[in-house]
């Protein structure tokens, strides 16, 4: 989970890093209350999870409580790529004397920590590391150790910061260790003009597998399909196309998707049941996909290892005996292999649903999925 | 022959007193698998019927080894338990971790990660559906049915479409496949897989499944054209998968430029790996490199 600059900063402030003051708001006039606490010019920035926000207006500088409200107005339901800012943060002003640059991430390609520091802050990363790598420091950090006051001490020597951040890059790993956080990011991190280092920005990815040890912020319901299915311990990622896709396994609901587009059509979503799904999971992922107006047909994609084909095709059943009441008419393709295959597919024929068609092959069932959807 | 997994294999179950535990045991013992022990803290003493057999259940990996030679462990246990399974499975030696469990922190698996590089044990895992050698002993959840064995290897992110290459390849057949998981960590990596394939006598050809995220393909390509002399065919899944979205395997996420499908791609043809388009291609071209017509 990529969580707000505001949490970041809630966090950051938990674990003794330094933040400009300031507090969120939903409203205008929040901001303005806001902006009169804090008593000095503030800057309004746009809660989004997306990066550019300067650059599309999103953070705006204000004098006073009555320019914060204006600004926060303009600010409020801004829409920065396509993430609409639901909220403000209200911060200080704070003038950097140096910018720099610090984050602690998992390191995919070799399985571990990696710290990546810089003097060079302010701009995009991956824009500093294309221009000038020299300019960034990376150093693995063992998963055991940890960063310690020596660790740090060695980051900021060799990245050219002052001796002073040494102690904020320590709790930065604090706080990556402590909360099972995939990234930590400050960009900036500053020094001010009297010598306070400061995280002017945050950046923090949560791991959603850690959630059992943590209490974690909630995630926001948009009343979305993907809340929904997510209501349903479904994984759904709604697609701009319009054949809808329920698949068992990431993989082979990644590569369904593929055959589709490679069949001439836009798949509608991602959908996968999982492994050993019931007939309950796959009729709750048939209402999801169908609940969708952009799907014009679905392809059902099982390969069943521990998934029981018969399973998923009382599933298809079930769901069409509710869905069939609302008059619902569009084509469903099932491919059927594997585990109980030969069984799914004869309750599947038995049932002769009118809407339903089988097909033996993952590519032919993508085809005629895509014809339907084209409404030959 | 086959890699990491033989017919002498002698397999413990860690969880195996629980529900997904003893199902997949079951399906282990059906398979032909040696399985010896199963290892439950606080259980030692009992054993679990499994109707022809019963399997004697253990209070800790260690004794487990010391009475019954086992020398692959597979995890069944919660992701809140998993790093100390695998700790303890690490301390005990046991050569071969496999490790199902899905959901597993990623702080969890770098550690276990690094108790293995300090160790003995290779890990497989974790989420992930474990190894088989068709016809020998399987490791985990793939299912034994599907195919036969034969003289292809098979490394893979993906369970699912491990399944479906070893359906469409199952005349042909398998010496061993390797789900080796699609999360951002794991304990074995697709160069693993390649260099015990290449090393192995019982496998002709190789194929390799990979997935968006990360760069383990383009390194596998690397290490494919310096390393590899037997034919690879690949398979790679996502090239419809928006940017940013997490397609329900943690690794497979697109971020930036890289680790895109087509990237991945054109790393592996660029060293002269064949690369299907969908699964049902990817096993055309199999054929095609072992001069083999379609059944």
């Amino acid at each position: 989970m990529d969580l707000y600059e505001y949490q970041a900063k809630e966090l950051f402030g938990r674990h003794g890093i330094p933040v400009p003051q300031g507090r969120v708001a939903e409203t205008p006039e929040q901001a303005r209350e806001i902006a009169a606490e804090l008593g000095a010019p503030v800057v309004i920035k746009a809660q989004v999870k997306t990066g550019g926000r300067g650059k599309a207006g999103g953070i705006r500088a204000a004098a006073g409580p009555a320019a914060a409200e204006q600004e926060a107005a303009h600010v409020i339901g801004m829409d920065i790529k396509g993430h609409i800012a639901n909220r403000v943060l209200v911060e200080t002003a704070t003038v950097p004397f140096e910018e720099y640059y610090a984050a602690f991430l998992v390191d995919r390609a070799e399985g571990g920590f990696l710290a990546m520091v810089s003097s060079q802050g302010g701009m995009e990363i991956e824009e500093l590391a294309a221009t000038d790598p020299g300019a960034i420091v990376r150093l693995p950090i063992d998963p055991v150790a940890g960063v310690d006051a020596g660790t740090a001490r060695l980051l900021t020597e060799k990245a050219g910061l002052p001796e002073a951040a040494a102690e904020v890059l320590e709790r930065l790993w604090k706080l990556m260790a402590a909360e099972d956080a995939l990234l930590v990011e400050v960009n900036p991190l500053i020094c001010t003009t009297d010598q306070r280092i400061m995280a002017l920005d945050g950046k923090v990815t949560l791991d959603d597998n850690a959630g059992f040890r943590h209490e974690r912020p909630g995630e926001e319901r948009t009343g979305s399909l993907e809340d929904r299915a997510r209501a349903k311990g479904l994984n759904y990622v709604k697609l701009d196309g319009s054949v809808g896709v329920i698949g068992n396994g990431a993989g082979l609901v990644m590569s369904t998707l593929d055959v589709v587009a490679g069949a001439g059509a836009d798949p509608a979503n991602f959908l996968d049941i999982g492994g050993g799904a019931s007939a309950q999971v796959m009729a709750d992922g048939l209402e999801i996909i169908l609940a969708d107006p952009d799907v014009k047909s679905v392809l059902v994609n099982v390969f069943g290892g521990i998934t029981a084909c018969d399973a998923v095709a009382n599933g298809i059943v079930t769901a069409l005996g509710l869905l069939g009441e609302r008059g619902h008419s569009r084509p469903i393709v099932v491919r059927l292999d594997g585990n109980n295959a030969e069984v799914g597919r004869r309750i599947l024929s038995d049932a002769r649903h009118p809407v339903v068609r089988q097909v033996s092959t993952m590519d032919g069932a993508a085809e005629m999925a895509a014809r339907l959807a084209a409404g030959a | 022959m086959a890699i990491f997994l033989t017919k002498d294999s002698r397999v413990l179950v860690q969880g195996m007193t629980g529900a997904e535990g003893s199902r997949h045991t079951a399906r282990m013992l059906a398979a032909g698998t040696e399985v010896v022990a199963g290892v439950t803290p606080g259980k030692g003493g009992r054993s679990v019927d499994f109707g022809e057999r019963a399997v004697p259940v253990f209070g800790s990996v260690a004794e487990a080894m010391a009475q019954t030679g086992a020398d692959v462990s597979v995890v069944f246990v919660p992701p809140r338990f998993t790093l100390s399974a695998v700790q303890e499975a690490v301390s005990a030696a046991v050569p071969l971790c496999v490790v199902i469990t899905e959901g597993v922190p990623v702080h969890d698996a770098i550690r276990l990660r690094a108790a293995a590089a300090a160790g003995q044990t290779r890990i497989i895992g974790p989420n992930c559906p474990g190894l088989i050698s068709p016809g020998q002993s399987s490791a985990g959840i793939i299912p034994a049915d599907i195919t036969s064995s034969g003289r292809i290897g098979l490394v893979s992110k993906s369970g699912t479409l491990t399944y479906q290459l070893m359906y469409e390849l199952r005349d042909l057949g398998f010496s061993t496949a390797v789900g080796i998981g699609g999360d951002p960590v794991i304990g074995t990596t697709h160069i693993d897989c390649l260099r015990a394939f290449q090393d192995d006598p019982g496998t002709d050809a190789i194929v390799m499944i990979g997935e968006i995220g990360g760069d383990a393909e383009e390194r596998a390509a690397a290490y494919i054209a310096a390393n590899v002399t037997k034919p690879v065919v690949a398979y790679v899944a996502g090239f419809t998968a928006p940017e940013g979205k997490t397609m329900g395997h943690a690794g497979a996420i697109v971020s930036g430029s890289s680790g895109t499908a087509q990237a991945k791609k054109e790393a592996l043809e660029a060293v002269g790996v064949r690369v299907g388009r969908t699964p049902s291609e990817t096993a055309r071209l199999m054929r095609s490199a072992l001069g083999r017509a379609a059944a």
